[in-house]
């Protein structure tokens, strides 16, 4: 009884936000990525249920929600990350410029080519830091060693972090602090020029200058890629994002501009989560 | 608050108990090493002198050296290695990058672990048996095979292990550039897990350096100096072994210089490798 009215509940609060959605792209543009009945399993447990949802092109959307609420797993579908491990599997439709990511014939490196990813730990390659960037980008393209150069260069000073390496390439990625080391897979991300970023709580490991370094990034990073960000902090995701999608127990609670979201959310969970009464 | 103090004077002695058994056991241990040491220099050091690496061995009485020993060790131990260090890796990579799912891993690991407890003595008959007595003459290549049988199932043990112990994120970050399995393993995963698995070779050619066992059946003894692995070989181990049983005082003082020999090779080998690769990128 309680549980259907939830749901309908659930259901009038999207027929009444696709319309919001719609309005809030004034151009009226595809979405990049559209989400359809998506459900994810860890062999017998359902991770995520049912979830619809629509990445804007150029905008930053973020995923909150308490921990163990599916947002990680959320992103990981979207670059088939899961694929690695057996016993992962998720059915529905992810569609990625129309076509759908999850058919089996879709090849999954082509796939991370353009969507890229960053992980809550920075996992630097154990390789120099010019050859941890150059790694990615020589599995699509041969560049010369000159042109090789000016990307690594383009790709760091994207990551704002060329100044503090530019005299020390040749040394090791480790070599790097916690916060230069998560710009440099951010760098490293952004040099194979994906059109989708994946940042999978990119500042959870960081100290507060290096946060506010890698959001500013965010910032500049979005006018060219489409960006899709999952946080446990909810400054950050009012920060950074456009659109903000809240979860909880793998379902999509609400989804919305991330102004709207914070300001005045319309399901009493989004503002108990928001407001600290819960999570 | 007694109580407590009561409790924590406990826990403060236990500690020192506990601490005091750690050290006599450390002492123990290094004790009988140091004591190895010590009697392998006293006994051998007379033993060591420019013609232990000119000359060969001699007849008994006469003057000599152990040349002939000492290149058929390197050679064959070089070679085992050679075989070893490929397959041996390669197994190891298979177990643990690509064997997540199915038999065929848990069943290769299972035998591994088998071969690498298997008696060397065994390894050596297995050896004489399917190739000595089928060519009718002991040879090199015969111990060398039965060299790198005992060396494999160290090289795959240790390198699934160092594997292991790269952090899957790491996997996960390669991946997610698009990066095809074998590149993962082997630009990032492999690469992570370099000064390990080069550790495992090593401590494959430490074991096999001073087997011998094996050898016995295989590569037999020659007492002159030879560089073809298709004829019966000299090496150190067996030299050791034939010489010290000897009544022959040379001989004797002969073994034990080999012995310092095949003791102080690998230890410096060891801190080679080690300082080589303590600088880790």
């Amino acid at each position: 009884m309680m549980q259907s009215s939830v749901s309908t509940k659930r259901e009038m609060s999207f027929s009444h936000l696709r319309e919001e959605a719609t309005t809030a792209v004034a151009h009226g543009a595809e979405p990049k990525i559209k989400i359809r009945n998506l459900d994810f399993f860890y062999g017998s447990f359902q991770g995520l249920k049912h979830i619809d949802l629509d990445i804007q092109e150029g905008m930053v959307t973020a995923f909150i929600g308490p921990s163990g609420c599916g947002k990680s797993t959320l992103l990981r579908t979207l670059n088939r990350m899961y694929d690695l491990y057996p016993g992962q599997r998720a059915t529905g439709e992810i569609l990625l410029n129309g076509k759908n990511v999850l058919s089996p014939d879709q090849d999954v490196n082509a796939l991370r080519a353009k969507v890229g990813m960053v992980f809550q730990k920075p996992t630097p390659f154990p390789m120099s830091i010019y050859e941890n960037i150059a790694f990615g980008v020589r599995l699509y393209e041969n560049l010369s060693r000159a042109d090789m150069d000016n990307r690594v260069e383009w790709a760091l000073r994207k990551a704002a972090l060329w100044d503090e390496v530019k005299g020390k390439l040749n040394q090791s990625g480790l070599s790097l602090s916690g916060g230069q080391q998560q710009r440099l897979c951010i760098a490293r991300g952004v040099a194979v020029k994906p059109e989708v970023l994946l940042l999978d709580e990119p500042t959870s490991a960081l100290d507060p200058i290096s946060t506010a370094k890698v959001e500013e990034l965010v910032h500049e990073l979005k006018s060219e890629y489409t960006i899709a960000i999952v946080t446990h902090n909810m400054q950050q995701a009012a920060r950074v994002s456009d659109y903000t999608a809240y979860m909880y127990l793998g379902e999509l609670v609400e989804f919305g501009l991330t102004d709207e979201i914070f300001i005045k959310p319309k399901r009493k969970e989004t503002e108990d989560y928001i407001t600290g009464r819960f999570g | 608050m007694s109580d407590t103090t009561a409790l924590y004077r406990k826990r403060v002695r236990t500690n020192r108990i506990a601490l005091m058994c750690s050290l006599l056991a450390m002492l123990i241990g290094m004790s009988f090493l140091a004591w190895i040491m010590i009697v392998l220099l006293y006994k051998g050091f007379g033993a060591l002198s420019l013609s232990l690496f000119t000359q060969s061995t001699p007849a008994p009485g006469s003057d000599g050296g152990l040349f002939n020993a000492i290149l058929g060790s390197l050679m064959m131990v070089g070679v085992s290695t050679f075989i070893a260090t490929p397959i041996g890796i390669l197994a190891g990579v298979y177990l643990s990058e690509f064997g997540r799912k199915g038999w065929l891993a848990p069943t290769t690991r299972f035998i591994n672990d088998i071969l690498l407890s298997a008696p060397s003595i065994v390894i050596g008959v297995f050896i004489y048996a399917v190739y000595v007595a089928q060519v009718q003459h002991f040879s090199g290549w015969a111990g060398s095979l039965a060299l790198a049988l005992i060396a494999i199932p160290v090289v795959v043990r240790t390198t699934e292990n160092m594997l292991n112990l790269v952090p899957g994120s790491l996997r996960e970050a390669a991946s997610a550039l698009g990066a095809p399995r074998w590149k993962v393993v082997l630009h990032v995963v492999l690469r992570s897990a370099r000064a390990g698995v080069l550790t495992g070779i090593l401590l494959a050619i430490a074991r096999v350096s001073g087997e011998t066992a094996p050898l016995l059946f295989t590569a037999l003894n020659n007492q002159f100096t030879s560089y073809d692995l298709n004829g019966p070989m000299a090496n150190l181990p067996v030299v050791i072994f034939q010489f010290a049983m000897s009544p022959y005082e040379n001989w004797n003082s002969l073994a034990w210089g080999g012995a310092i020999l095949i003791t102080f090779g690998v230890l410096c080998l060891n801190i080679v490798v080690r300082t080589m690769f303590r600088k880790k990128i």
